[in-house]
């Protein structure tokens, strides 16, 4: 099997899953309990904050654990919202996640103005779009760090400053980076982040948002008091354990990793470039995350790409798998200006820890013969 | 290590880890992907929703899986509260419920929600009665524990149940304290919403669900992908319900025979605690209790000192329910069953379960009445009845 969605979803690391094992059975309890058993589940969840604080650069206590990047996004966006009423504008782009999209989207039912920023044909925000419609008036802009489909990477720290020249918070949706970049939440001004441990070989159901110490919000989760009041629930000891593991492996592998995933792509997209005609490249020539290559083939639906790759045990995305399931082209690609046939005809390979060479030059063997024979059946394409 | 302390958590069973291995990283696809890995994700997703449903006699599509039973209480009560307030305004519930439920009636109260906290008798019972007549056109919804989470008294659901079908108001249940101890009908019991933790049948943390009957609207807390029928965004913890299905499997054959047993320890710690220690006293119910649950006081202790000098003696119990322990407060169940401070904080909450053994129930009897003693000739206030 040659895996290439690790955008959707990564397999938790051994490593990982060897860390965790011990907190299903031997070291189970609430650490809400006082007896020693809960105490020991307690120092495992606060020492699995302190990696993540080390591994982002954040102070211990500006870590709060959910159960995903979903969940994080929602109470970022909700939790800061409903604990203030005056400022009442919402910024966000037009390529977020559906959780940050539509949770802006469902604030505009509580009377709150929301705006999406457009984006160019790279897939990079327009700052000055962002510098004209923000004001004092603006509770939160929030801007996704990479993006899920293309991985064109934002210039988060410049949307920082131009939010905070207006007081307004700065949150940025970091799924698709944290693990993959570096990031230094001090320096980079960001107020509030989203991150998810699948997404970098942890295990699903957990992830967690970082917020800037000072910084009010509500919690989303009513309930007990853990994670200081601001998320109800116990906490889910092994999948925290697991997270913090999956930070420290990310850690142990910068810079190497990224480089050698960025050799991987860029040899696919030469060699498929140069034996494929019509194709182009979705997203930044440069400014993009290292997995990451999405393109469209013209002439040539992405659905059929995929299902004919998977018969050749290769498993590719059209794009964010959260909106596989739909009919509908990418608003990524759309919101790129990319028009709605060619972004219907995309393709996406996320690479990750265990692509290897020989994955990539199968897909290069593969590939070209699959786009020969759709097209030969495509009325739409002439040679 | 002896742990008493079910209640709070419980260890995964053996088999459930070994079935939820391979979805970490053998079969670890995104249900939303349309190829082979998301493929096998997407249906062990619904086998497991369909092995839930069977746990609980309900429909696949009833169930929705969150990251847990305080998840499930919040989308249950915000999520139906929100989307019906057209309806009404009014909810109930009772004064014994978990303090995830109280902690959301009071958000829902600050948002405009009328609140009723319906009071219990001694022994931790509903008053049907003050329920019934609590009951306005406003009411929308009642929330009642399947069985208390501290004291362990079973409520009658069934009458519950049927009295809020007859007058057309939504019944929510929390029902963690009872999933591992009593055979779940929803169809029977007229349940419309019920909380359910794959921790509290020996599954996995992070994972819980919420029964939704069919053709009741509620609104999502996590909007996102759509996941769950539109109510719960996020990408599927597919190991965690995985793990959730196969605890479901295993204690549907498992109740009666493991009920059996924890019966026998049960009556075993009653008998011995009663009859070895002066001035002690059984809290709650002493027959409509979950089996696994014992509930003590002690005239002249404080349960945290017993907790604390049982701990030394590597012996986990609680004074109360563990999200709330840190508190100094007295527990609000004992105090809703009409203890007074000092009664209530001299309690022992014993919580039992599957990997209890007979020995465990022995050391306990054999070591409580003299730590207590001790502790009672440490009082000032304690003599001796």
């Amino acid at each position: 099997m040659i895996y290439l969605d690790y955008n959707a979803t990564a397999p938790a690391d051994p490593e990982v899953i060897e860390a965790m094992k011990p907190y299903f059975n031997e070291l189970y309890a609430n650490p809400s309990s006082i007896h020693t058993p809960g105490q020991k589940a307690k120092q495992a969840v606060e020492h699995s904050r302190a990696i993540l604080a080390q591994f982002l650069n954040t102070r211990v206590d500006e870590v709060y654990f959910t159960s995903g990047g979903t969940e994080a996004d929602n109470l970022a966006i909700k939790g800061l919202a409903f604990s203030r009423n005056k400022r009442k504008k919402i910024i966000y782009s037009s390529i977020e996640h559906h959780a940050v999209m539509n949770t802006c989207k469902y604030m505009a039912k509580f009377g709150y103005e929301v705006i999406a920023v457009p984006v160019d044909k790279y897939g990079v925000v327009d700052l000055d779009f962002i510098r004209d419609k923000i004001d004092d008036n603006t509770l939160i802009v929030s801007i996704m760090h990479a993006n899920n489909e293309v991985g064109t990477i934002e210039p988060i720290k410049e949307i920082a400053q131009i939010a905070h020249k207006y007081g307004a918070v700065f949150h940025t949706d970091a799924v698709q980076t944290v693990g993959k970049l570096r990031i230094d939440f001090k320096e980079s001004g960001i107020d509030m982040l989203s991150l998810s441990g699948h997404k970098f070989y942890g295990p699903k159901g957990v992830g967690a948002l970082i917020v800037k110490k000072g910084l009010r919000f509500d919690p989303l989760l009513h309930g007990g008091h853990q994670e200081k009041n601001h998320r109800a629930g116990t906490e889910n000891v092994p999948g925290i354990v697991g997270l913090a593991k999956a930070c420290e492996l990310a850690q142990k592998e910068f810079p190497q990793e990224e480089k050698r995933l960025r050799q991987l792509r860029d040899k696919l997209w030469r060699e498929i470039d140069s034996r494929i005609p019509e194709i182009q490249l979705n997203g930044h020539p440069e400014t993009m995350l290292a997995n990451t290559l999405n393109i469209s083939v013209k002439y040539v639906e992405g659905e059929s790409l995929i299902l004919n790759l998977n018969a050749a045990g290769i498993y590719a995305s059209t794009g964010s798998a959260c909106s596989s399931g739909s009919l509908e082209p990418s608003y990524v690609l759309l919101a790129m200006g990319i028009p709605a046939e060619v972004a219907h005809s995309s393709l996406r390979f996320s690479l990750g820890r265990w692509t290897g060479q020989e994955d990539i030059d199968k897909v290069i063997e593969v590939l070209p013969g699959i786009v020969e024979k759709l097209r030969a059946m495509s009325p739409l394409y002439k040679k | 290590m002896i742990y008493f302390d079910y209640q709070s958590s419980k260890p995964v069973d053996p088999r459930v880890i070994e079935s939820m291995l391979p979805y970490f990283d053998k079969k670890f696809g995104n249900p939303s992907s349309l190829h082979k890995i998301g493929d096998e994700a997407t249906e062990i997703l619904d086998h497991s929703r369909q092995a839930v449903a069977k746990f609980i006699n309900a429909k696949p599509e009833e169930i929705i899986f969150t990251s847990g039973a305080t998840e499930s209480n919040n989308l249950a009560l915000i999520g139906f509260a929100l989307r019906n307030k057209h309806k009404g305004n009014h909810i109930i519930i009772s004064e014994i419920e978990h303090i995830s439920l109280h902690n959301i009636a009071k958000y829902l109260q600050k948002n405009g929600f009328e609140i009723t906290r319906v009071p219990v008798d001694f022994y931790g019972q509903i008053d049907l009665d003050a329920l019934k007549d609590s009951i306005t056109d406003k009411t929308i919804l009642v929330s009642i524990n399947y069985a208390n989470n501290e004291v362990g008294t079973i409520q009658e659901i069934a009458e519950i149940g049927n009295l809020c079908r007859e007058r057309g108001i939504a019944f929510h249940t929390d029902a963690v304290a009872a999933e591992s101890q009593i055979h779940i009908n929803v169809e029977d019991n007229k349940i419309d919403l019920m909380t359910l933790s794959s921790n509290d049948i020996y599954g996995p943390k992070g994972v819980g669900v919420l029964y939704i009957k069919k053709g009741l609207r509620l609104n999502p807390i996590i909007i996102g992908g759509g996941q769950e029928f539109g109510l719960r965004s996020g990408t599927e913890n597919i190991p965690g319900i995985v793990g959730m299905k196969t605890a479901a499997e295993i204690m549907e054959k498992e109740m009666d025979s493991e009920i059996a047993t924890l019966k026998v320890y049960q009556k075993k710690l009653i008998q011995g605690v009663l009859d070895n220690i002066p001035d002690s006293y059984l809290n709650g119910h002493p027959e409509k209790r979950l089996a696994n649950n014992v509930h003590f006081r002690f005239d002249g202790i404080e349960g945290e000192s017993l907790l604390l000098a049982l701990k030394d003696k590597d012996i986990s119990v609680s004074t109360g329910s563990a999200c709330s322990s840190k508190t100094l407060e007295p527990s609000h169940t004992l105090i809703a069953l009409g203890l007074v401070h000092e009664e209530a904080h001299g309690s022992l909450q014993l919580t039992m379960g599957r990997f209890n053994k007979p020995e465990d129930i022995d050391t306990l009897l054999n070591l409580l009445p003299g730590v207590v003693k001790k502790l009672r000739g440490l009082s000032p206030l304690y003599k001796e009845s």
